[in-house]
């Protein structure tokens, strides 16, 4: 198995060395500190020794549990009724507040319900917003991937032509992606602003004023939709260049080629482009797909995680405990799941797009 | 010849100065205030000053954006590198305290006795800090809305009732002459929503712990008091009188360009609604049931624990607590002064003057925020919950859940008992 870069290669590692020595420092190094850490109870102000907890920060975060509860009925076995009409259940708060015959579900909340015979039944979770962090993230991940992905593709396919002024083209869809995403984040706050947001104002414009003022990012329903295009638009030009790079790579005698035989527009991108891009694709697809679960200055500017937790995601979550609730092992204990996390979906990424023989 | 004299004669004093300058011991402190000129401006004349009077000690600064001060703090704690002076906002004092980061005070008690409790930063008993100024709040309208609305005038003897407010607050939104009946600022994330909306909270009975015995949240952020405010907070923002998102630009304007009937609101913002309208009034916080109440508590300087030179840096704070120093910053910065005797030095503080009310506001009014060193992560579980609950969430499943939170904390850190 020796090839070029494990024999003997001076030159190589020197040249590699100043950045693998600060990786190992400020990216190896700290990953695996947070591991140890995750196991223990490390506070980021205290005074206490840090102490062994085995597993307890994990069970915290990812503690689970489901509950059924059936309507309340009267002493002669009739329903009784709420204010709507509706079966009465009993409260679900007197069952995971420190009730003794519930032990496996004290402190838990309801992450969701659903109808089943004539109560609810109720999934729930130890640590609600992180569950709903876990859940926002992947949903970021699987609309951004594809849809940054693709835009990116035809942007690079419409700045890949001979044509005067190009450059102004490519200049101008690339230029977000070199301004500061904290930059680019508060001016977007004031594009999605509920009053006086361009936003509003462009649809109030088209619409004639028939369509209502909408408050984007302080909307539970919209907030992760806003931060979604927002962040589709900033890194699109990243990704056309990636593509862009690909296809020049491809021949243009395959295209020579292809317009002797006759071959339609469709054609050609289909059985030369597309062919000719497929390691680019696989460049793309993970590259997005880890900026992707790595959201957090978008967050951190615009929404806060909020309205409602709508906007929590994994690394802000991991932030905000390690450093603004002092809880060292729990942030750390976080970074280790989104690590396993991005790991899988990278294995399961490259094993869907290996070389197929 | 004459101005080679001069140039002579500056040189030989300004050796003769170097000289004496140098056998001053050098104290270093740090100052979370970079960014603000004009605070920076005060801060150096009186280091200035202190380094001139008197032949011992020498004050150097470092002053740091106040967004990354805190940040800075931990980790010179964490290095060992901390400067002899720092300054602290009040509510983290007892975390840092207890987290060995500063030692207690030696201050000459005349300059404190007649204090305003606020300022004063004690902790396990001992005084670790202390203030120049202190903060307070006020709901801020006009006379003239008053009027309009037939409300009557509420004073710090007779506050509104929550009735009153709430018929206030009725008849300021169907005027419909007003946006919203109130300016909450909601747009301040951060430390805002503790300071200024827990004092709400205490006054319905409820608090973010049980301050007897500083161990549990149960019962104080979730008992019965507790759920009232949370019904009457959210039903703030879903009846329409307030808005849970606000652009921060209508935080800073709109109570001036009248969208607002009423802003509760600090008072620094104080000088600029009296430049807005001539008939601005800082009225009292309504009481809820359980007494008027405003977050007291601002910034305070205190001495590392690592310092080598105490002895200088309690002179330095001693010198600081003057009345005039005092007096320097309420001019300066629109701050309140943390005795009445240097209040008189000053023309909007003084007895008669436009912002006294706030002395007094601050002085019958002021509650401190819970003094625990787990009140850091009290203060972001509490920002969370009452974000939550203005955008909608369910009330007792919301406090439950801060309570939960606030009480593994304590847990997880044994209780924060001193060391």
């Amino acid at each position: 198995m020796a090839s070029k870069f494990t024999r003997s290669n001076g030159t190589g590692w020197l040249m590699a060395g100043p950045a693998a020595f600060l990786i190992f420092c400020f990216v190896i190094l700290p990953f695996i500190a947070a591991i140890g850490l995750s196991f223990t109870n490390q506070r980021l102000v205290s005074p206490n020794p840090t102490e062994f907890t085995g597993l307890a920060n994990y069970s915290q975060l990812l503690g689970m549990g489901m509950l059924h509860l059936d309507p309340v009925k009267d002493d002669a076995g009739n329903l009784v009724l709420d204010d709507a009409g509706q079966p009465k259940l009993p409260e679900l708060r007197s069952f995971t507040r420190h009730n003794k015959d519930y032990p496996g579900i004290d402190g838990m909340r309801e992450l969701f319900s659903f109808a089943s015979g004539e109560g609810r039944t109720y999934v729930l979770a130890r640590d609600v917003v992180f569950m709903k962090a876990i859940l926002n993230t992947f949903i970021f991940v699987i609309v951004v991937a594809p849809l940054q992905g693709g835009l990116a593709l035809c942007l690079a396919l419409l700045i890949n032509q001979r044509l005067r002024g190009i450059n102004v083209f490519r200049a101008i869809y690339f230029m977000p992606v070199v301004v500061s995403i904290v930059v680019v984040s508060l001016l977007w706050r004031f594009i999605y602003d509920g009053q006086s947001g361009l936003l509003n104002n462009l649809l109030g414009a088209l619409s004639f004023g028939t369509l209502p003022r909408i408050d984007w990012l302080g909307n539970a329903s919209t907030a992760l939709g806003a931060i979604i295009a927002m962040s589709v638009w900033q890194a699109v030009g990243f990704h056309m260049v990636i593509w862009l790079s690909g296809l020049q790579t491809i021949s243009p005698t395959l295209y020579e080629a292809a317009a002797i035989e006759g071959a339609s527009k469709w054609q050609t991108f289909r059985y030369i482009t597309w062919p000719g891009l497929r390691n680019t694709a696989v460049l793309v697809l993970v590259v997005i797909t880890m900026q992707a679960f790595g959201l957090f200055s978008q967050i951190d500017v615009m929404t806060k995680g909020g309205p409602l937790d709508s906007t929590q995601t994994i690394v802000f979550q991991a932030i905000q405990r390690g450093y603004g609730k002092q809880d060292i092992s729990g942030g750390s204990a976080i970074s280790v799941i989104l690590f396993v996390i991005v790991l899988s979906v990278s294995l399961i990424q490259r094993w869907l797009t290996r070389e197929k023989v | 010849m004459k101005s080679f004299n001069t140039l002579a004669g500056a040189m030989l004093a300004s050796t003769l100065f170097a000289g004496a300058a140098l056998a001053q011991t050098e104290l270093t402190m740090w100052y979370h205030g970079a960014g603000n000129d004009n605070e920076m401006k005060l801060v150096n004349e009186m280091l200035d000053e202190f380094n001139a009077s008197q032949p011992d000690w020498k004050v150097v600064i470092t002053a740091f954006p106040q967004a990354a001060y805190n940040d800075s703090v931990v980790a010179g704690a964490l290095a060992g590198t901390l400067p002899d002076i720092i300054d602290i906002d009040g509510p983290i004092l007892p975390n840092w305290a207890w987290s060995g980061y500063i030692q207690p005070l030696k201050i000459d008690e005349s300059l404190i006795k007649d204090y305003l409790p606020g300022p004063k930063g004690v902790w396990n008993g001992k005084l670790y800090g202390i203030g120049m100024w202190d903060a307070a709040i006020s709901l801020v309208t006009r006379q003239s809305y008053l009027d309009e609305l037939k409300l009557r005038k509420p004073t710090l003897d007779q506050p509104w009732t929550a009735d009153e407010f709430q018929a206030a607050l009725d008849a300021a939104k169907n005027s419909g002459k007003f946006e919203y009946a109130l300016d909450l600022g909601t747009a301040w994330t951060g430390e805002w929503y503790p300071y200024a909306f827990s004092p709400l909270l205490q006054s319905f009975g409820g608090d973010l712990i049980d301050r007897t015995t500083y161990s549990t949240a149960e019962g104080a952020l979730n008992g019965d008091a507790a759920m009232a405010w949370g019904k009457w907070w959210q039903h703030l923002f879903t009846d329409g009188y307030a808005q849970a998102t606000q652009d921060p630009a209508e935080r800073d304007s709109g109570f001036a360009t009248g969208k607002y009937a009423f802003s509760w609101n600090g008072n620094w913002a104080a000088l600029g609604a009296l430049k807005a309208f001539d008939d601005v009034l800082f009225l009292p916080a309504p009481n809820f049931g359980a007494g008027s109440k405003i977050g007291a508590a601002s910034w305070q300087l205190s001495i590392s624990a690592s310092s080598k030179h105490p002895d200088g840096a309690n002179a330095f704070i001693n010198f600081a607590l003057q009345p005039k120093n005092l007096a320097r910053f309420s001019k300066g910065l629109g701050l309140i002064p943390a005795t009445a005797a240097a209040a008189e030095l000053t023309d909007n503080y003084k007895v008669g003057g436009p912002l006294n009310v706030f002395f007094d506001l601050s002085n019958r009014q002021g509650v401190l925020r819970p003094v625990t060193p787990g009140y850091p992560v009290m203060a972001k579980i509490f920002e969370k919950a009452a974000s939550d609950i203005a955008h909608g969430a369910d009330v007792a499943a919301t406090l439950d859940a801060a309570v939960d939170e606030i009480n593994a904390d304590i847990e997880k850190n044994k209780g924060y008992a001193a060391q």
